[in-house]
C-alpha cells in the first residue's frame, strides 16, 4: 500500500476504530483467559489420568468386590470415552464442583473456601511487606552504588534468597515466641477467641477490624505477624534486588541528565522519574512474587500450623485424595492467570508507550 | 565589562585502573553574551567541558580549574544546592536526542512545566500558560495537542523543539547546545537550527554550541575552539576559519567535500602524536 493510501484508510476509518478498538481489545482479553484457563484444566484434567492412584479404589478401598468397583467406576464416568469425561470435567470444573474430598468428606470447593483466605490473608500481608521494604531498600542501593549501604542491602538479599525457609521460621518461633514472647504461637486465632469469633470472609484481620473487636484484632495480628514477615522477608530479597538493577539502569539514561540539567532536586530525580519508570517492570516483578505466596507456601504454613491452601494441599497429596489436589491446583492456576492479567492491566496503565490511539 | 563565564585552565581526569586518563587538559575560554562553538571529534572532551560546566559530569570525574566561574559566582566551590539552583535557571543545556534525554512515561507538557515550577513560584494555570507559549515559541502548531503528548508520540524534530521549550522555559542567560542536531534528519536540522538561532538572538542567550560539524559551527558561531585530545588546539572567529593555522583545524576543513567539485580521493585526517601533547 502506498503511503497516501495508507494515510486516507487510516483517517477515514477513525471513528470507527475509536468505537472498535476497546471492544475488540476486550474480546481479545476473554479469549485469551479462556484459551489459558482451558489449558490449565486440560492440563490438571490429564495429571489426574495419569497419575496411578485408582480414584475407584481411593473411594470404596482395596476390600470392595468386583461388582460393587464396576459400578463405582460407571457412577464416576470413568468407562467414558477421554474426551468425554474431559467435557464433563471442565463443565464440573466451571461449576465449582471439585468432587468430594476423601480426606475431609466435604465438598473441595467448600474446603478450598475455607482454606483459601487463610493463604490470601498471609501472602497478601506478605507481599505488602515485601514491597514496602523491598523497594525503598533496592531504590537506596541503587542510589548508593557500590556504598557500604549498597553491600548490605545486597547481603540482606542474598541471606533472603538463600537461607532456607523453614529453618528460619524455626529460629524466628524460638526467638520471638518461646524466647521473647513478642508474638503468638502458631495459628491463625488464641483458643480464646477461636469459637467466639466468626469470620464472615475467612480473612481474620480484616473481619476483626471491621467488627470493631480490636481485642481479636490484636490476637490476630499478634499470630499473622511472624509468618507474615517471613514470607515479606522473602519477597523482600527478590524485589530489592530487582528494583536494585532496574533503578541503575534507570539511573544511567540521558533523561537523568536532562533532569538534572534542568536543576531538579536529587529526590525528585530519584522518585519521579527513576522510579516511575523503574515501576513499570517492577509490577511484574511484584506481582510474580505475590503469585509465589499465593501459591500456598507449605513449608511456612507448615511451620506455623497455617490453615492454608499449601498445607491442604500438601495433606490431600500425602492422603492420595486426587480431587482435593487437583481442585486446588487449578484454583492456584486460575490465581496466577488472574494476577497476570493484573499486572498487565497495570503495566499498560503504567507506561504510556503501551497505550493504543 | 566581564565576561559571562571564565573558564580558566580546566581539566577533567578519571582514575582507571591502568592509571589517570585525562580528558580535558587545560582548557581556557571567556565567553559573554555571544556564540562560541566547540569542534572536535569524539572523545576530544567537547561534551566533557560543557558537562563540568552545568556541573553534571559523572561521579568518577575529577574537575579541576584555575577558576571557572559563572556571573562571578565560583563553580567550583559553589555548594550543591546553589549549583543546583542554576541549572535550569541561569545555565540550561540542550542534549543530543530527544528519544532518550525526554522522560518517556511523563507528558511533554508536564516535564516542560517541571522546570518552570522548580525554579519560579508559579500557580499550576501560568505554568501550563506559560508551557504553552514556549511551545509555541519553539514553532510547534498546536501547542494544546502537543502539552498532552508523551515523548514516543511525536517525531524526532518535535521532540527536539519540545527539548528546547523544556531547557529555556526559565529563560536561563547561557545555553549549552551538545550536539542538538546531530540525532536528527538533515532537513529537520535546519529548522531546529533556526528555531535556536532566533530564540538565542531574541533573549540574548550566551550560548554554546557542541557539534562534530565544523562548518555548521562555522556559520552558526561567532567564535570556533576546536578541541583535540582534551586540548584546545585553536581558538578562531569563524569569519577567520579558512585562514585557520593549526594542521589538525586545516585537516578537518580539507576533508569536507564541497558540491560540484570532483575531489577524488578526498583527503583523509592524519593525526600526529605530536598534538595531544
Amino acid at each position: 500500500m502506498s503511503p497516501t493510501v495508507a494515510a486516507a484508510s487510516r483517517t477515514g476509518s477513525r471513528p470507527a476504530a475509536r468505537l472498535w478498538r476497546p471492544l475488540l481489545g476486550l474480546i481479545r482479553f476473554a479469549a485469551v483467559v479462556a484459551t489459558t484457563f482451558l489449558g490449565l484444566l486440560a492440563v490438571t484434567f490429564f495429571i489426574g489420568r495419569v497419575i496411578p492412584v485408582d480414584p475407584v479404589l481411593a473411594v470404596l478401598g482395596d476390600r470392595a468386590p468386583a461388582s460393587a468397583m464396576e459400578r463405582v467406576r460407571e457412577e464416576m464416568g470413568l468407562n467414558l470415552p477421554l474426551w468425554q469425561q474431559f467435557v464433563l470435567y471442565v463443565r464440573q470444573a466451571l461449576s465449582g464442583d471439585f468432587g468430594t474430598s476423601v480426606l475431609t468428606t466435604n465438598a473441595v470447593m467448600d474446603d478450598i473456601r475455607r482454606v483459601f483466605p487463610a493463604t490470601i490473608e498471609l501472602a497478601t500481608l506478605g507481599t505488602l511487606i515485601g514491597t514496602g521494604l523491598g523497594v525503598p531498600l533496592g531504590v537506596l542501593a541503587a542510589v548508593k552504588r557500590g556504598s557500604l549501604t549498597d553491600q548490605i542491602v545486597r547481603v540482606i538479599g542474598l541471606v533472603g534468597y538463600s537461607v532456607p525457609i523453614f529453618w528460619l521460621a524455626l529460629l524466628s518461633l524460638l526467638i520471638f515466641y518461646a524466647r521473647l514472647g513478642w508474638v503468638a504461637y502458631p495459628g491463625r486465632i488464641g483458643v480464646a477467641f477461636e469459637y467466639s469469633f466468626t469470620s464472615t470472609t475467612g480473612l481474620y484481620l480484616l473481619d476483626a477490624l471491621w467488627q470493631g473487636e480490636w481485642e481479636v484484632a490484636w490476637d490476630v495480628f499478634r499470630h499473622i505477624i511472624l509468618p507474615a514477615s517471613l514470607l515479606g522477608y522473602f519477597s523482600l530479597a527478590y524485589i530489592s534486588r530487582m528494583t536494585r538493577s532496574f533503578m541503575l539502569n534507570e539511573l544511567g539514561q540521558e533523561y537523568i541528565v536532562a533532569a538534572r540539567a534542568k536543576g531538579l532536586s536529587e529526590a525528585r530525580i530519584i522518585w519521579c522519574h527513576a522510579l516511575r519508570n523503574a515501576a513499570v517492570p517492577l509490577v511484574t516483578v511484584i506481582a510474580l512474587s505475590y503469585a509465589n505466596l499465593l501459591e500456598g507456601s507449605v513449608l511456612t504454613e507448615t511451620v506455623f500450623s497455617w490453615p492454608g491452601l499449601g498445607l491442604y494441599i500438601t495433606n490431600s497429596l500425602q492422603n492420595a485424595d486426587m480431587n482435593a489436589v487437583l481442585g486446588g491446583t487449578l484454583v492456584i492456576g486460575a490465581t496466577f492467570i488472574g494476577i497476570n492479567l493484573l499486572s498487565d492491566l497495570l503495566y499498560r496503565l503504567l507506561d504510556p508507550r503501551t497505550h493504543a490511539r | 565589562m566581564t565576561p559571562m563565564l571564565t573558564v580558566e585552565d580546566l581539566a577533567i581526569s578519571f582514575a582507571t585502573r591502568t592509571g589517570r586518563f585525562e580528558a580535558v587538559r587545560g582548557v581556557s575560554f571567556t565567553l559573554g553574551r555571544e556564540r562560541l562553538g566547540i569542534v572536535g571529534e569524539s572523545g576530544s572532551g567537547k561534551s566533557l567541558t560543557g558537562r563540568a560546566i552545568m556541573g553534571l559530569t559523572p561521579p568518577s570525574a575529577d574537575v579541576t580549574a584555575r577558576r571557572l566561574a559563572f556571573d562571578g559566582i565560583d563553580l567550583l566551590t559553589a555548594p550543591p544546592a546553589q549549583r543546583r539552583a542554576l541549572r535550569g535557571a541561569r545555565l540550561s543545556m540542550v542534549l543530543q536526542d530527544p528519544k532518550y534525554s525526554l522522560d518517556p512515561v511523563m507528558s511533554i507538557g508536564r516535564q516542560i512545566v517541571e522546570t518552570l515550577r522548580t525554579h519560579e513560584r508559579v500557580s499550576r494555570r501560568e505554568a501550563r500558560e506559560r508551557a504553552l507559549d514556549m511551545l509555541a515559541a519553539v514553532q510547534i502548531e498546536n501547542p494544546a495537542r502537543v502539552f498532552d503528548l508523551y515523548p514516543h508520540e511525536v517525531s524526532g524534530g518535535m521532540g527536539q523543539r519540545a527539548m528546547i521549550a523544556m531547557m529555556l522555559i526559565a529563560n536561563p542567560e547561557l545555553l549549552i547546545a551538545d550536539e542538538p542536531t546531530s540525532a536528527l534528519d538533515v532537513t529537520v536540522q535546519l529548522e531546529v537550527l533556526g528555531i535556536l538561532d532566533r530564540l538565542v538572538t531574541d533573549r540574548g542567550m550566551g550560548l554554546i554550541f557542541i557539534s562534530h560539524d565544523l562548518r555548521l559551527v562555522s556559520s552558526f558561531c561567532d567564535r570556533v575552539l576546536v578541541m583535540y585530545a582534551g586540548r584546545v588546539v585553536e581558538e578562531i572567529a569563524a569569519a577567520e576559519l579558512a585562514h585557520a593555522r593549526h594542521p589538525y583545524t586545516r585537516g578537518l576543513l580539507a576533508c569536507v567535500p564541497v558540491p560540484g567539485h570532483d575531489r577524488h580521493p578526498l583527503p583523509v585526517l592524519d593525526r600526529r602524536p605530536e598534538w595531544r601533547l
